[in-house]
């Protein structure tokens, strides 16, 4: 069975006086999806998000959400939808309970005291409702941010890089929360971001633009799973294993790290084999560690 | 939805530090106004009398409530433009510089009632700073000075109405002075829907009053057509109660003036903020 498309963009363009901002873009996202919207810093991707929440009108393109247009259902697409553009921002002299009050009261749901606080304790700030924003970190913000995007339980999340600015800790709290969603509510979720582990991590679909243009799309395992991976060899004599995985394999990029370890390029299917290579040729194999260069494919990509 | 967001802004205003700016210079101005005429009150209305007393007699309190009420309106309404445009200048451009803007226009509720609701609690913010002026000039300066005659000296000359028949021109004063400020308002927040930054409106319809202000008071024959339709020629109608007769004609046109402008700056300010995209 297809599944239904939530978001459905078209050859967007927008340009603020001289500078093009969005080019080309076209993507689209299904019932479901945790759908990772990569790209560059300045790749266009907070534009295309504003365009998708009506914020900037687009200059050419088209733009449906759950099936409809701005145009003539703008209230009833975004009574469907909860969004953290970039980084939420609160009224800092409000407190936590407050500022979502006043968000539910236009978010075209009726929201109770008691949902908001229940959504409070989702997001771990269940002690803090009372507490005004002055004093808030960066990380319990965004909390507060994601359960804004909550209040009115809609299909479809959006977040603009939610992970930027936070400490370790503070990622994988959102991280956690965001696959919280998917798992739990069974929510849609855009996710953008400039970081490919990030995405690898949470989505299932992906969109890569840079430059204002969308360039591949497509499943994240399938788009990944085509590229080499960086393997790490761990043995007692990185040298002679070198020469014997290079003669077996002359066209693999090899790199000596130390007198025990070496990392090549390798593609996935292959891995097995390098395996049965090494421990049938003696050598003591302490480990073998397949990794994506990601960084490497994003740049390829972008590049390309 | 436009009564929920209407709702919200009254929390946001309430909420404000600077709100209560407004509120609390005013109340404090007043006071100094009022001990300062307490203190030398008599000298100060004798030398204005002084030029009338070969001819004319004055019996009773000359200094009272109505009268210290009536500078105070005087003094005062030149500076509270100020205080209103120090909240409602801030309403849009504020929120576009605090980020909430784009919050709040990702939300089911249109862009004109965004707008209209600022508008609304705008005004009401207007008419309570336009009451709590009038209890403080009025009923606290009654309570001080006692009442009596009102002697009030215009462009006509020397006018002096009787005790009886001053509060309802305090009151119909008080409306058209309301009218004045909610022009102030209004401008300010058509201002700040064009910017991203609070002050800019704030000090740009300062600079306009201020402009305007000095355009009406030249006596330059160029600007002698446009003077009558700006709107600070029409900010001190509400004195036109206090001459006698009234004139009522000129009033009326004055309320025209001031609800046009209204209604041409609130269209503005939705065009614009439906035009606009937000990028904050």
């Amino acid at each position: 069975m297809e599944s239904e498309t939530i978001i459905e963009v078209e050859n967007l363009a927008k340009r603020f006086g001289t500078f093009e901002a969005v080019k080309d873009v076209s993507f689209s996202v299904n019932r479901g999806d945790v759908f990772g919207f990569l790209g560059p810093n300045g790749a266009g991707k907070s534009t295309t998000i504003r365009c998708l929440l009506s914020l900037i009108t687009p200059d050419v393109g088209s733009i449906k959400l759950f099936g409809k247009s701005f145009k003539t259902d703008r209230s009833a697409i975004l009574s469907n939808i909860g969004s953290i553009i970039e980084k939420p921002d609160f009224y800092k002299y409000l407190s936590a309970q407050k500022n979502l009050e006043i968000f539910a009261r236009v978010s075209g749901a009726n929201v109770s005291k008691k949902e908001i606080q229940e959504m409070l304790e989702f997001v771990g700030l269940g002690d803090r409702g009372k507490h005004k924003l002055g004093g808030f970190s960066h990380g319990m913000k965004q909390r507060l941010g994601i359960a804004q995007t909550l209040l009115h339980k809609p299909d479809l999340i959006i977040l603009d890089e939610p992970t930027t600015g936070l400490d370790p800790q503070g990622i994988v709290e959102i991280r956690n929360l965001i696959l919280r969603l998917k798992n739990e509510q069974n929510k849609t979720i855009l996710l953008s971001s400039h970081q490919l582990s990030e995405i690898e991590l949470i989505a299932n679909r992906m969109v890569i633009i840079n430059q204002g243009r969308s360039i591949v799309e497509g499943s994240v395992s399938d788009l990944l799973n085509t590229q080499e991976l960086l393997v790490r060899i761990e043995v007692d004599n990185a040298r002679a294993a070198a020469e014997l995985v290079q003669k077996a394999y002359p066209e693999t990029i090899l790199k000596i790290n130390s007198d025990i370890e070496l990392e090549l390029t390798f593609v996935k299917e292959l891995v097995p084999a390098l395996a049965r290579l090494l421990i049938s040729s003696n050598m003591n194999v302490h480990a073998i560690e397949p990794t994506r260069k990601l960084e490497d494919y994003f740049m390829k990509i972008i590049q390309a | 939805m436009l009564l929920k967001n209407t709702y919200n802004e009254f929390i946001k205003i309430l909420a404000k530090p600077r709100s209560y700016l407004g509120i609390g210079a005013l109340t404090l101005l007043v006071g100094i106004i009022i001990f300062a005429m307490k203190a030398d009150g008599l000298s100060i209305i004798s030398f204005v009398t002084s030029s009338f007393e070969q001819t004319l007699t004055f019996n009773g309190a000359v200094l009272n409530g109505n009268l210290i009420a009536y500078i105070i309106l005087q003094m005062l309404i030149v500076h509270i433009p100020l205080l209103v445009a120090l909240v409602t200048g801030d309403l849009i451009s504020g929120e576009a510089a605090m980020g909430t803007i784009r919050m709040l226009a990702t939300k089911p509720i249109s862009r004109t009632n965004i707008v209209l609701s600022k508008f609304i609690a705008g005004a009401m913010y207007t008419l309570f700073l336009t009451l709590w002026l009038g209890f403080v000039a009025l009923f606290i300066s009654r309570q001080i000075f006692g009442t009596g005659d009102l002697i009030v000296l215009n462009s006509d000359g020397l006018v002096i109405l009787q005790d009886a028949d001053v509060l309802w021109r305090f009151g119909l004063g008080f409306c058209v002075a309301f009218l004045s400020l909610l022009t102030v308002s209004t401008l300010s927040i058509a201002l700040s829907a064009f910017t991203e930054n609070s002050i800019g409106p704030i000090v740009s319809t300062m600079a306009i009053i201020i402009l305007f202000t000095i355009i009406g008071s030249l006596d330059v024959t160029v600007f002698d057509n446009i003077k009558p339709y700006l709107f600070t020629t029409h900010m001190a109608s509400w004195r036109s109660f206090f001459r006698d007769p009234i004139p009522f004609s000129s009033i009326i046109q004055s309320i025209v003036i001031l609800v046009v402008h209204n209604i041409i700056l609130v269209a503005i300010a939705v065009y614009k903020f439906n035009k606009k995209d937000i990028t904050s």
